[in-house]
């Protein structure tokens, strides 16, 4: 409600010369996205800068790949799972993938039926939303396990390029962090949706604002981007 | 918060009070068009992974993987994160900024050339 109280500036108004001048325009009411509240445009810019973290590191990544002499691991026969009797190439990120995606699937139709005000089908496909989120952690902490065991470390492995384990460790991990904290968020969503926050208008405990079912599609948001950023590590650092 | 906006288009006339309470309804599109996408996604998923499962090689799995890879993310971004029916401001602000970062994966290609022409000659073979 900060925008009402804050009232409204003429902005064709003449600003004053100088330097009061250039703080008048930047601290005054004036808004570049119409029709997007701050909560959205907030969670989009959030977004971006993540982006650039999650760039840099595929960054340093394509930096050791490229200018080591040391060849670099397979990762076609390093993510190898031995099911039925035989060596299934990338089988366990090949399920990651497709999890993920689903939970993708399943949030997206969370905020359709956030916005239509079925406040029971919203609660369910969020806390289903949760389910596969945490499933992906659990595989990634299998994945994990299973090439610590192999004896990948930050500083060498037993295949090629020691680059390997860092940035391994780093890339997934930054990830699995995301993800992980996209579920404990989905879960708390989730609670205020199934008690009915959205309707009565209770107060959030951070901004004590109002919530509204916004919230459930800057929670997909959010989570959209975990499995965006997904797509470019599959792509890169486990197909390349 | 969607009477404050209201009373924001009503004030500088951008938008009739409809839109606005539209707006307040927030992006209604039919459930179908979600479960499209998420079956195209699964679709391209399936694609990536065939590329590694018959382990093609060389320009054509590169071209590949960066083909799907961007269907992808452009099928998630512009439908699940909506961005197709935000206004162009907010597409722009988001979308143009991370393409600066080829830019600085062109700087760090010719600084690995570099790193590891240097560790081939002061090396040796490696």
């Amino acid at each position: 409600m900060a925008e009402t109280s804050l009232g409204h500036v003429d902005h064709t108004a003449p600003r004053p010369p100088g330097l009061r001048g250039f703080v008048a325009d930047w601290s005054s009411d004036q808004r570049a996205f119409k029709g997007v509240s701050w909560g959205k445009a907030m969670m989009w810019i959030f977004l971006l800068s993540d982006t650039f973290i999650f760039g840099c590191f595929l960054l340093s990544y394509m930096t050791a790949r490229m200018s080591t002499v040391v060849p670099w691991p397979n990762p076609s026969e390093v993510f190898a799972l031995h099911l039925f009797g035989q060596d299934i190439p990338l089988i366990l990120i090949a399920i990651m993938t497709f999890v993920l995606i689903s939970s993708s699937g399943t949030m997206a139709m969370a905020v359709n039926f956030g916005y239509r005000q079925d406040r029971k089908k919203t609660a369910i496909l969020m806390l289903l939303t949760a389910a596969l989120g945490a499933t992906f952690v659990g595989m990634q902490a299998f994945e994990w396990t299973k090439l610590i065991s192999e004896g990948v470390r930050p500083w060498e492995n037993p295949w090629g390029a020691a680059q390997f384990g860092s940035t391994f460790f780093m890339i997934t991990g930054f990830h699995g962090t995301h993800v992980t904290i996209g579920v404990i968020f989905l879960l708390i969503v989730a609670r205020k949706v199934w008690r009915g926050d959205y309707e009565t208008g209770a107060r959030g405990f951070f901004t004590s604002r109002r919530g509204q079912y916004e919230s459930v599609e800057i929670m997909g948001l959010y989570w959209h981007f975990v499995d965006l950023v997904w797509v470019f590590i599959f792509a890169f650092f486990y197909l390349w | 918060m969607a009477q404050a906006e209201a009373q924001d288009h009503g004030l500088h006339g951008h938008a009739a009070p409809v839109q606005a309470g539209a707006h307040a309804q927030g992006q209604q599109h039919p459930i179908k068009l979600y479960l499209v996408v998420w079956g195209w996604l699964f679709i391209l998923s399936a694609c990536s992974y065939a590329v590694d499962y018959f382990a093609l090689q060389g320009l054509l799995r590169w071209s590949l993987i960066l083909i799907f890879m961007m269907l992808k993310a452009g099928l998630i971004v512009a439908v699940f994160m909506h961005m197709a029916w935000e206004r162009l401001a907010l597409a722009y602000a988001i979308i143009v900024p991370p393409l600066v970062i080829l830019v600085f994966v062109a700087i760090m290609v010719i600084e690995s050339r570099y790193t590891e022409i240097t560790r081939v000659l002061s090396f040796g073979a490696g």
